[in-house]
Order: C-alpha cells, then sequence, then structure tokens
C-alpha cells in the first residue's frame, strides 16, 4: 500500500494560474519545463513532439510544443487561443491557461485570467520591463488575480548576473505600486537550463528565495475567495413533489463567498425578504455549515417565493441592488460596441437587457493613458456606465470578484461580446 | 471553513455540479450522454449530487455503435435501472439502414461515424444541449475547447471561433437548431476521474480491471479478438492479462496489459503511466497529429 500513500493526491488543493509573456520569452518552454520536471509530459507526446521537431529540420525536443494544439496553429506556428493544461505534484493539482501572445492578447489574457489564483509574467533578463510587461501587470490587476509572480527568465544569458535582476525587480516594483498590485514575488530563472523551476540548479547561488514550482505547491489561495459575505445565487429550485416530499423545496447553488450555517437569519434580494436557514443539505446529508465555494442545497423556514435568480444573503450584510453602474469593460467581439444598442448582461444568475449609456474612457494597455472613444473595438478595455432593465444584485469587483463580474451577450447572435467588472454602484 | 479541507476533487465537483445546474435551468431541453465508460458514470454521480432528491431534469442517452463489449452495455442498463431514470438509445444500425451511415466494411471502425447518429438524434429530439464527459487533457484539440462548446446546426465545431468563457458565467444560448455540447468535467484528468471512482466507491464494468484475454499485436497497440477482429496473415493470437483504459468501439479501443485488479491499483497505475489515456488505447486518434480536431470539426462529442 506505501505506494499509494505516497502518490495519493487526496489532500491536494487546486491552483489555476496563467503565464503571461510571449514565445520569445521563453513561456512555452518553461511551461514545457513544469511539465517536463514533474513528470506530467507522457511518452506519447514527447514521441509526437519530437517527430514534429525533426519535422521541421530541428535537432532534439522542443517543449514549446507541447502547448501547441490544433493543426491551424501547428500550420502556422502559432497559438491561437487559450489552451488548458494539467499537471499535478503530491502537493497540488494545477491547471494552467496558456494563453498566446500577439495581436489578441488582451482578449485571451482576460479570458484566461479571469479564474487564475496566481499569474506569472515572463520577463526577458536581457530586455528588461517593456511595455508588454506593463500590459500584463495591467491586465493582472484589472481582473484582480490575488498572486504575481515575475519571472525573470534567460539569466544564462545575462551569466547570471544579481544585479540585472534586481534592476527588473525594482524597475517592475515602482511600476506596480501605481496599479496597487500586492503578493509580488520576483524570480530568477532558466527555463530552458531549469535553473529555478523545479530544480534550484547551479548557477543561481545568490538567490535565497524559493523556485517557482515550491512557490506553486505553497501559496496560500485561502482567502482568494471573499470569506466575509456570504453570497447564494440561487440556480435551481428543486419541488420533487413526491409523496414523501410533497412540502419539499430545496434552493439550490453554489456558494460564492462567505459561509452559512444552520439557524442564521438571511435577506432574500432583490426581495428584502426574511427568512432563517432550517437544513443546508449535500448529497450524502445534512451538514451544519457549509462556505464557498460550495455547492449545496438550502432550505428555509418560512414559505417565500423564491427563484432562480434570486440571491440569498446573510441578513445585515447586505450587497446592491442597482439599475445603473460604472464598470471596466474589456471588448472581445470583432463586431465593435453599437452604443445606442440593447445588450444581454449576465452576473451570477441573473439575465437582463442593458444598455451602455457612457463610455469615459479607453484605456491604453501600454501606457495607462485615457482616450476617448465613441465605441470600443475588439481588444478595447473602458470605463464605462450602463443601465439595466431590471435590478442586479451584485458587489464592487474589487471586494468580491464572484458576484461583481459579468459577461455581455450580443442578442441577435448569441455571441458573447464583453466581459465587465463591476466598479462602483451609482443609484 | 469547515473541518476538512476543500480538496482538489471538492473543488472540481462543486464546479460540475455548477454547470449542470446552469444547464438544467437555462437550456430548454438537454440531455446526458452516458456510454457506460468510467467519465460518464463520474458525470451520473454528479448528477445525483446536483439535483437530488429530486429527479434529473433531463434524460440519458446513448448512441450506440452495436459494437460495444457486452459487459458494458449490461452494466449501461443496470445502472440506469438502479438511478430510476429515462435512457434513450439511439443506435448506429438505423443510421446505416437509412443510408445515412455507409461503412466500407462490416468490421470497420465505427467511432467516427457516431457523429452521424448524434446529430441525428439531436434533430430527433431538438435537444439543444448535450451533457458530455470529454476532458481536456484526453487530447490537445480538447485542450482549447470550451466548458459549454457551441456548435452550428451542422453540429460543427468551429475552434478558431469559439465564445470566449470567463470566471464561470456561462452564455447558455442557442438559435433553434444549434446545439451545446456542455463538458462538467473538462477539468479533471484521468488521475481525478479514479480518484472520485474510489471516493464515491462507484461501480465501474469489469473491463477496466485485469483480466486475461485473447489480442493480437497491431500497430503500436493490442486488440482484443472478436467477432470484430480476427488475427490477419503474419498475426498470431496471445492471451495474456489486460485492462481497458476507455471503452468504446471493440474494433479499434485496445487494452492495455497490467494487472490492476482494484481501483486502487488502476489509481497507482495511473498516477505512474507514462503513455497517455487517448495515446494507449485509441487507434482512431494515431491515424493523424489532428484526428481529434477533424472529428470534432464533423460534430463529434
Amino acid at each position: 500500500m506505501s505506494i499509494i500513500e505516497k502518490i495519493s493526491f487526496d489532500q491536494a488543493g487546486l491552483l489555476r494560474f496563467i503565464t503571461a509573456g510571449s514565445v520569445d520569452d521563453g513561456k512555452s518552454t518553461l511551461i514545457g519545463r513544469l511539465l517536463h520536471d514533474s513528470k506530467s509530459i507522457f511518452e506519447d507526446q514527447l514521441t509526437s513532439i519530437s517527430n514534429t521537431t525533426r519535422k521541421r529540420g530541428m535537432e532534439g525536443v522542443d517543449l514549446s510544443l507541447l502547448t501547441d494544439g490544433l493543426q491551424a496553429e501547428r500550420e502556422q506556428g502559432i497559438t491561437i487561443d487559450v489552451a488548458y493544461r494539467y499537471f499535478a505534484t503530491p502537493k497540488r493539482k494545477f491547471i494552467i491557461a496558456d494563453t498566446p501572445g500577439h495581436e489578441q492578447y488582451t482578449r485571451n489574457m482576460v479570458t484566461g485570467a479571469s479564474t487564475a489564483n496566481l499569474a506569472i509574467i515572463l520577463i526577458d533578463a536581457r530586455k528588461g520591463v517593456l511595455t508588454q510587461s506593463r500590459r500584463h501587470a495591467y491586465l493582472a490587476s484589472l481582473v484582480g488575480i490575488p498572486h504575481l509572480v515575475v519571472a525573470v527568465n534567460k539569466m544564462d544569458l545575462v551569466d547570471y548576473a544579481q544585479p540585472v535582476f534586481e534592476k527588473i525587480c525594482q524597475d517592475f516594483a515602482a511600476f506596480a505600486e501605481k496599479l496597487k498590485l500586492r503578493n509580488i514575488t520576483y524570480i530568477p530563472m532558466s527555463a530552458l537550463n531549469g535553473d529555478m523551476v523545479v530544480e534550484r540548479g547551479d548557477h543561481l547561488s545568490w538567490y535565497q528565495g524559493s523556485t517557482l514550482m515550491d512557490l506553486l505547491e505553497s501559496v496560500s489561495i485561502e482567502d482568494d475567495i471573499n470569506r466575509d459575505d456570504f453570497r447564494f445565487p440561487v440556480q435551481w429550485v428543486c419541488r420533487p413533489q413526491t409523496k414523501e416530499l410533497h412540502d419539499f423545496r430545496g434552493y439550490m447553488g453554489r456558494i460564492e463567498s462567505g459561509s452559512i450555517r444552520v439557524g442564521d437569519n438571511v435577506t432574500l434580494l432583490p426581495s428584502g425578504l426574511t427568512s432563517r436557514i432550517k437544513e443546508i443539505l449535500v448529497y450524502e446529508g445534512a451538514i451544519d455549515e457549509a462556505s464557498a465555494p460550495q455547492s449545496v442545497t438550502l432550505t428555509i423556514e418560512d414559505h417565500i417565493d423564491i427563484s432562480r435568480g434570486d440571491m440569498l444573503v446573510k441578513a445585515g450584510d447586505a450587497p446592491q441592488v442597482i439599475k445603473a453602474f460604472d464598470a471596466m469593460l474589456c471588448w472581445l467581439s470583432e463586431q465593435p460596441l453599437d452604443p445606442g444598442r440593447k445588450y444581454l448582461i449576465k452576473q451570477s444568475t441573473r439575465m437582463v437587457k442593458a444598455v451602455i449609456s457612457r463610455i469615459d474612457y479607453r484605456v491604453d494597455v501600454n501606457t495607462m493613458d485615457h482616450e476617448t472613444v465613441n465605441t470600443l473595438k475588439m481588444n478595447d478595455i473602458a470605463h464605462i456606465g450602463l443601465k439595466v432593465q431590471a435590478p442586479l444584485v451584485c458587489d464592487d469587483y474589487e471586494r468580491n470578484r464572484a458576484t461583481g463580474c459579468f459577461i455581455v451577450i450580443d442578442e441577435s447572435s448569441n455571441n458573447t461580446v464583453a466581459a465587465g467588472m463591476i466598479a462602483a454602484a451609482k443609484e | 471553513m469547515s473541518n476538512h479541507p476543500f480538496t482538489h476533487l471538492d473543488a472540481l465537483e462543486s464546479e460540475a455540479i455548477h454547470i449542470m445546474r446552469e444547464v438544467a435551468a437555462e437550456c430548454a431541453n438537454p440531455v446526458l450522454l452516458f456510454s457506460g465508460g468510467k467519465d460518464s458514470i463520474v458525470l451520473l454521480r454528479l448528477a445525483e449530487k446536483a439535483f437530488r432528491p429530486g429527479r434529473f431534469p433531463f434524460p440519458l442517452m446513448h448512441i450506440d455503435t452495436e459494437h460495444n463489449f457486452p459487459e458494458v452495455i449490461a452494466f449501461r442498463d443496470r445502472r440506469v435501472k438502479e438511478l430510476g431514470e429515462r435512457l434513450i438509445v439511439r443506435s448506429m444500425e438505423d443510421s446505416i439502414k437509412k443510408g445515412r451511415v455507409v461503412l466500407r466494411s462490416e468490421n470497420q471502425s465505427r467511432n467516427a461515424f457516431q457523429s452521424v447518429t448524434l446529430l441525428d438524434a439531436i434533430a430527433e429530439f431538438k435537444f439543444d444541449a448535450c451533457i458530455g464527459g470529454a476532458r481536456r487533457d484526453e487530447e490537445k484539440a480538447r485542450a482549447k475547447e470550451r466548458i459549454f462548446s457551441f456548435r452550428d446546426e451542422f453540429g460543427q465545431w468551429d475552434p478558431k471561433n469559439q465564445r470566449p468563457e470567463l470566471w464561470d458565467i456561462y452564455n447558455t444560448r442557442t438559435h433553434p437548431g444549434e446545439n451545446i455540447r456542455v463538458f462538467p468535467i473538462s477539468n479533471w484528468t484521468e488521475l481525478d476521474v479514479w480518484e472520485y471512482i474510489a471516493r464515491e466507491k462507484l461501480e465501474v464494468p469489469q473491463i477496466y480491471f485485469a483480466h486475461t484475454r485473447d489480442v493480437i499485436r497491431r500497430a503500436a497497440g493490442l486488440l482484443p479478438v472478436s467477432q470484430l477482429v480476427q488475427p490477419q496473415a503474419g498475426e498470431k493470437i496471445e492471451h495474456i492479462t489486460v485492462r481497458f483504459r476507455t471503452v468504446g468501439d471493440m474494433s479499434c479501443t485496445c487494452p492495455v496489459e497490467s494487472d490492476a485488479a482494484s481501483i486502487d491499483e488502476i489509481i497507482a497505475e495511473t498516477a505512474m503511466t507514462r503513455i497517455t489515456e487517448r495515446g494507449a488505447t485509441r487507434m482512431d486518434d494515431q491515424t493523424s497529429e489532428a484526428s481529434m480536431e477533424l472529428r470534432k470539426k464533423e460534430g463529434y462529442f
């Protein structure tokens, strides 16, 4: 049994992270190195990529090919969309959202970042903090990624010189301060040679901090979710109407933030009606308390009308119930924003009609300058004002990612055309 | 937080339950694809967790190639009966009779043609969402697929034109005739699936466990001898201990040599294995570097 115990992942948590950087920064090589050195590359994948490496007239195994997914990409040698990779160590499971760094970068990075606990921003040690590094840092702060790693890569090409690393750290820190970015860890490394990725290597003895893998395995993500405010959007109402469960009404959903105990007083929004938690049910039976991000079924003491789209919160800790608000919007569609038009907004379990009533400014993601514009095109990020037909129950994104985010849907094409983060509610 | 730590399996489970409830609430006419294989066995448990004490708000459906392992079909029917849910079976034989599927030979692999029968069934029942057990770690085309994967009215997947998927807000909207494939266990690996089967004490068909079987070696893999697969000139039948890592069409699903006779032993073997699940077991994925991508574009799961 000892071998099974040794490889058991039962107690491991789950960390989602994103890698930001272009091919030239060695991003694919870094991911390949993480997968390879954590022994997550399978033999047939290695055979397949070494065949491809040879077909392209190169020698050895190009680890960057591991992250190439689709035929079109292989033909053109580019990556066109977010790809998800999985690996595990005995301490944790990891999901990497691998986002390519070309012209659709903003859209892809925002998509990958939206579920990430951590972002790795790659910087080429020879080039230092570039425009694109600042863009990546800005997007990480915009989407509110809780942890940031600045990976100063290609240290082998600057003779592993400590002053080079320190200069880059200073430059990045100065910029990050303006963005109010916290929890930044700087790691010097050579993904190509494997220094400070999984192994420490022999060349960076002056660096005392963790390797990238140590950090990924140990960073605390417990507080990445808002633990203070109980938010329970009702997804589905369970009414079996069988003989035994004739009057049973269970409210099914996932706790988006905070926690709840049996007997707690709750308020239903947007109606404002109140009741008390009678039971917290999971498949295995009744439990006394539950917390985010558990999926549970709640029953309450009183007969009040509750349906999908409603939210249960703790009495005295209400979110905003609003019909107009400001937001940061990232436009994702090739079809530009039509400012006069009605769009659909989906926020938690509510779908409402909305109009974008103002575009205050567009952010130049390279300089952070504000620009006046009349419409939004793909990859634009802007501060906007919105009006919605029926009230949303929400928090500011900064306080609560889960209840402060929304998507915008084009009603005629049904495409998802934008992603939004609620900045400030207005009455 | 409660006393016991929130493990990666808890996180994956809660995500999958959330996805299933979104489908139930927002799609007009969903269906869950159940084959009797391990991934769809996990889906059924997740559906129980999502909807009990209520009934499932969707029927189950199996696209039967009629080249399935008989023990898997027996398992399928037993499991559905235990759950007390409704199972729809649509067989490829019907598509062949109608001339919708034309096979070059009787024993040809039928995996690729499942798409035709699936699309016919979707049209017949007007399903707007099909919940399936595909995972992103299976294959590199899957790694780029959304959890809610939109298909046009020809059932086609356009990898370059997928809907962006942010946070866990899912866009479930379709026009009539279009549909969405939903993959609640997208983020699970083969190992996660087996660990979950162990944790939940789920029954799986016996062919997943080590047993002795007549096989022949063809290309890079082993093929089980059956009425569909007979030795060709120069091939000889071997009687060895094997198990299946996936279940599907008997003519192209390959067992692997293994002594793993229990779930724990399968977990140990999976954690240490050096070959990906599809690499070892599916002849039809090895045809070309892009074979899964091409089949998906034609409407495959």
